[in-house]
């Protein structure tokens, strides 16, 4: 370790920071955590006060259970957003080693084409992309929204993560064609554990808009079926009333499993086992 | 017989030509060096030996056998990179390997192979450790294993010893040389190091710019170099040159090695010392001539000379190399 991380005043302003930091920003899960437990009166007289015996309350969460498909709901979300994930980083990180590693005629002219989706929002699309999933009977399935959010993951994703596969070693690539693995082979087996890292934020970068998605839901595949949780949590807004405690307990069981996601891929972030490869 | 016949092999990269119309024959359990500056198409060489890149024009014969169409796996070659290049998921067990199993062969001759290998570059400590817990030489080393373990016609290293501290650098240079009396198969082997290429090679390529400048026995370079690049790339320190003029000679240039010259009341040359560097065994004596051209003589043994002393330089006539304005030996 070197001398300012030894150094104590240098020890605790840093931590001072990162807890500071830690704590505005748990704080509106906080307050959303306990409000969630809280009657409706209580919320809006004490809005920061814990839930006591006199204001605790489950009316939110059996409001959310009894209220539509709940767990329907979920699995829509939970089934769009994984499946999504899976294929930008598959399609992407496949569409990236053909661009960082193979030299053809067009090459840089396909990954601006690729990368152009990073420019224009797909919203602009929308109707074009409502016809398109009318046309082909898709309107009110998951595998409409998978297909869109795939598409809007792809660019950025594509870019990103042809970036870090240039990083790549070559001699590794090269090392492994003598040895007479495929380039497939070559490709799942030494190149992708190596950009993990990247593949990790790239996840990341997607997963929130995808689960948080209003739009595309309310648009291709509002049935009630194939609702995600943002759409079923809807009914609970209302336009002059809101039942808030209702609104509460669908966010806090919401953030659970981007919770649970986030903390896989950023072990993935962390993990450097790979390191020492080369060099 | 023949291991590697290149004929005519040209490179390009869009629109920069890399290698120009390269020829070359290396008998079967030859030890060749390509030796260049960097930049100069070395590895661009060896991998279109190796079939990881195509050559624009020209064919490369391996063992008597058109490769062009040969994929690198196929092709009876296994080569070692500057990086090492280790699979980092496996350990050194799996990494040596790899290729055997790829190419479906039984379990127990791989085990076989792999335990030869394994003895030979004394691995045994390390079959169960994985790449980032090696050390530099290890890692070396378990590349080279890899290699041995394909028992391929022709092994290729590029620049294998580049990443190694000085003192493993000399130590892994006798392994490979010993490696090579041992397995005794045909290498051909890259580096910028005239120094490698001197001590290993059987045959020294020295490459310029993408162009063959001249091929032979490291001897036979040294002592008989084609042009002024090549008597000045081969040697430390390496060749004086000076204007012919200042000897009264009738060409461009004149050069003589620096062990050539000797410090004696006599010589033809009259000079200032700038600089003595004492190595112990030999002592190089940097020396500016009256007419200003900077001289480098190397004497053996220890002798002891003051910066601004001034010396007379001799020399024999038949130690010295004339070159014309493009450089080409005159003879
Ligand atoms: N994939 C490539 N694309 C374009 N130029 C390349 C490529 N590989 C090598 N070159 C060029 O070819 C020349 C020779 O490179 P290289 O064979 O690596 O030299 P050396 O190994 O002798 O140092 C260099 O000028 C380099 O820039
Ligand atoms: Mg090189």
């Amino acid at each position: 370790m070197n001398k300012a991380r030894r150094n104590p005043v240098n020890l605790i302003a840093a931590h001072g920071i990162l807890i500071a930091y830690t704590l505005i920003a748990l704080f509106p899960v906080f307050v959303i955590l306990i409000n969630s437990f809280k009657t409706r009166k209580a919320i809006f007289r004490e809005p920061l006060a814990l839930p006591d015996a006199d204001s605790f309350s489950m009316i939110g969460y059996q409001t959310v259970l009894k209220q539509g498909d709940f767990f329907g709901y979920f699995q829509n979300s939970m089934i769009v957003t994984v499946v999504s994930l899976t294929l930008i980083l598959l399609f992407g990180a496949m569409a990236a080693f053909a661009l960082a590693e193979y030299r053809f005629k067009g090459n840089t002219l396909m990954g601006l084409y690729l990368a152009l989706g990073i420019m224009i929002p797909i919203r602009i699309g929308t109707v074009a992309i409502l016809e398109l999933m009318v046309s082909t009977g898709l309107v009110n399935t998951l595998f409409a929204l998978i297909l869109v959010y795939t598409a809007q993951g792809l660019p950025l994703a594509v870019f990103i993560l042809s970036e870090f596969m240039r990083g790549v070693s070559d001699d590794l690539k090269n090392a492994g064609r003598i040895d007479g693995l495929s380039e497939y082979k070559i490709f799942f087996v030494l190149v992708l554990p190596l950009v993990r890292p990247a593949m990790a934020t790239v996840a990341v970068f997607n997963m929130i808009p995808i689960w948080n998605d209003l739009w595309f839901p309310l648009i291709l595949a509002p049935a009630e079926a194939t609702k995600t949780l943002t759409l079923g949590s809807q009914v609970f807004i209302g336009q002059f009333v809101t039942d808030w405690n209702a609104v509460l307990s669908a966010l806090s069981m919401a953030i659970l499993p981007v919770l649970i996601l986030y903390v896989i891929f950023s072990r993935q972030l962390i993990r450097g086992i790979t390191s020492g490869a080369v060099k | 017989m023949t291991a590697l016949k290149l004929t005519g092999v040209c490179k390009t990269f869009g629109k920069v030509k890399v290698l120009h119309d390269i020829d070359l024959t290396v008998e079967e359990g030859e030890f060749v060096v390509f030796v260049g500056p960097s930049g100069c198409g070395k590895s661009t060489l060896l991998r279109v030996i190796a079939g990881l890149e195509d050559a624009t024009s020209g064919s490369v014969e391996i063992g008597g056998q058109v490769v062009t169409d040969v994929p690198p796996a196929k092709r009876g070659i296994a080569m070692v990179f500057q990086s090492y290049a280790l699979y980092p998921h496996l350990t050194v067990k799996g990494n040596m390997a790899l290729g055997l199993k790829q190419a479906g062969e039984d379990k127990a001759l791989i085990e076989d192979r792999v335990a030869e290998a394994t003895r030979m570059l004394d691995l045994a400590p390390y079959l169960d450790r994985r790449p980032a817990e090696l050390s530099g030489g290890q890692r070396q080393r378990v590349a080279i294993g890899r290699a041995v373990v394909r028992q391929p016609k022709l092994f290729l290293f590029d620049e294998p010893l580049s990443n190694l501290d000085a003192a493993l650098r000399m130590n892994t240079r006798i392994e490979i040389a010993d490696l090579h009396r041992k397995l005794d198969t045909t290498i051909v082997y890259v580096t910028h190091d005239q120094i490698e290429a001197m001590t290993l090679a059987d045959r020294i390529v020295v490459l310029r710019a993408g162009r063959i400048e001249q091929v032979g026995s490291p001897m036979e370079l040294y002592n008989d170099p084609v042009n002024q690049f090549v008597a000045g790339f081969l040697g430390a320190p390496s060749m004086n040159f000076v204007p012919a003029g200042v000897l009264g000679k009738t060409a461009a240039t004149a050069g003589i090695r620096p062990e050539n010259i000797r410090i004696a009341a006599d010589g033809q040359m009259a000079a200032t010392i700038t600089h003595v560097e004492h190595l112990g065994g030999d002592t190089n004596v940097l020396a500016r001539l009256d007419s200003g051209e900077p001289i480098t003589v190397r004497l053996f043994g220890q002798h002891a000379h003051e910066v601004g002393d001034a010396v007379r330089l001799g020399f024999d006539e038949a130690h010295l190399y004339l070159f014309d304005d493009t450089g080409a030996r005159v003879r």
